[in-house]
């Protein structure tokens, strides 16, 4: 069924002041629409329930990336396309560029926003195996004033977040103490481009003479939203990374994730895949760094 | 019907365009229906296939994903755009030359894609210009007479990188 544009109200106030003002005069009455690329195929085939939209398209205090020595802050409203460009993003964070580079086609990056990727909330979606193992914060705004949690805490449920009816996503930090970490990020999809992920799996980790010191572990479509996969991670902490740590991380894993059978794949395949992908990146591991 | 409608313009083809029209109605349509301008394809509707595929102040974009209240003010190229001098654009051209287009559905989506990409990278690997085109699906020609249309295009680069 087709989608009626006359049932929905868009207003588009300019700027972000003006938005968070409208948030706060009716909270939870209006949806945010930034680039659209979730919310306009709902519409086109008539299943998008929100009646009145506030466009955050344009508003440049949303659309910027800032970075300092201690990190990277990336506005809500920054498209995949910007992100992709960016060089700090390409050097400190290349988890997140690889993630701005394979998600949709050029066309969905030039309007999809991070901000939008997040707040979606989809279990598959693809920025945030990134932003888990780079340990992100994001920052919420309202009229109210600004508060910052860990994105770890952002998700509460499938497609359920920490915002306030009248709080919006404001900004992503991303710390650049990673770049010395080693960091693996892989995507399983149909094909490379324009594919929902079956399976993801992000991965940064610090080695100190063979055994692992720090890693951090993050999965897409393995649980209701994206998540650390901690258990698997206290199995490799501490540990030298052998066959038999490698064989108990597989156990670990295949013990933690919780997948469903739904349209793009197997709950089956989607364990046996994680697992493998955690062994590619294992195995990477115990190589010498740069050949990896 | 659209005296309500607050007027929303923006810049088509290098004119100065004004509708009247629900603001969350798509570019697409508003293209198609109210500017008379039916190159532009509706595929999926999805954002998934790339047959509405205009550029919006010069990025590459998915009209049908676009409410086109967020194209207030902006710059919108279509298919109807691309000519040059009153003749066929040099994708155009090698398009026909190498039977790049069949049915003619994925057509003007591919060819502002390919335009897209040659602007910005006038002599793109065989990679970049399948990731350039990944998001424009072609049931017809199997991809690879597209492929070398747009080859043939950027190998005369004086014409291929003409930007409107």
């Amino acid at each position: 069924m087709r989608g009626d544009a006359e049932a929905h109200e868009l207003v588009a106030p300019g700027s972000l002041t003006a938005v968070l003002e409208l948030m706060a005069g009716e909270p939870g009455k209006w949806t945010p629409i930034a680039g659209g690329t979730e919310l306009m195929v709902a519409h086109a085939s008539g299943r998008l329930p929100a009646s009145k939209l506030v466009s955050l398209w344009g508003i440049p205090d949303l659309r910027f990336i800032e970075s300092d020595t201690q990190s990277i802050t990336i506005g809500a409203g920054t498209t995949f396309t910007d992100m992709r460009a960016h060089p700090a993003i390409a050097s400190d964070l290349p988890l997140l560029a690889k993630a701005a580079a394979w998600i949709g086609s050029i066309a969905n990056q030039t309007r999809a926003t991070l901000g939008g990727n997040l707040v979606n909330g989809s279990p598959a979606a693809d920025s945030s195996p990134a932003l888990l193992v780079y340990d992100a914060e994001v920052e919420l705004i309202s009229v109210r004033g600004r508060r910052r949690i860990p994105y770890n805490d952002f998700h509460t449920g499938y497609k359920k977040n920490a915002l306030a009816p009248d709080e919006l996503l404001f900004a992503i930090h991303v710390p650049r103490r990673f770049s010395a970490h080693r960091q693996y990020l892989r995507k399983v999809g149909t094909r490379r481009a324009m594919a929902i992920s079956k399976v993801a799996l992000g991965a940064t980790a610090m080695l100190d003479d063979g055994f692992v010191r720090e890693l951090r572990l993050a999965a897409a479509s393995l649980a209701a939203f994206p998540s650390r996969l901690y258990r698997t991670e206290d199995a490799l902490c501490g540990k030298s990374v052998d066959a038999n740590s490698i064989g108990a991380a597989r156990a670990a894993l295949l013990a933690e994730v919780l997948p469903i059978d739904d349209i793009r794949s197997t709950a089956e395949y989607r364990r046996r895949v994680a697992a493998n992908l955690l062994e590619e990146f294992l195995t990477d591991l115990r190589k010498p760094e740069g050949t990896a | 019907m659209s005296a309500n409608w607050p007027p929303i313009s923006m810049t088509v083809n290098g004119i100065e365009r004004e509708v009247h029209v629900p603001p969350m109605k798509r570019l697409l349509d508003v293209l198609r229906e109210d500017l008379r301008l039916t190159g532009t394809k509706e595929g999926c509707g999805e954002g998934e296939c790339g047959s509405c595929s205009v550029r919006m102040d010069g990025e590459l974009v998915n009209s049908c994903l676009v409410p086109v209240l967020q194209a207030q003010g902006s710059r919108v190229e279509t298919v109807e755009g691309l000519q040059c001098d009153g003749g066929l654009h040099p994708l155009q051209q090698a398009f026909l030359a190498c039977g790049g287009a069949q049915c003619g559905i994925c057509t003007p989506g591919m060819l502002m894609a390919a335009s897209h990409l040659l602007e910005r990278n006038p002599h793109p690997t065989m990679f970049e210009i399948r990731e350039g085109l990944a998001g424009n699906l072609c049931r017809c020609t199997g991809f690879v007479r597209i492929f070398e249309s747009v080859i043939a295009a950027a190998s005369r680069p004086e014409q291929a990188t003409h930007a409107r």
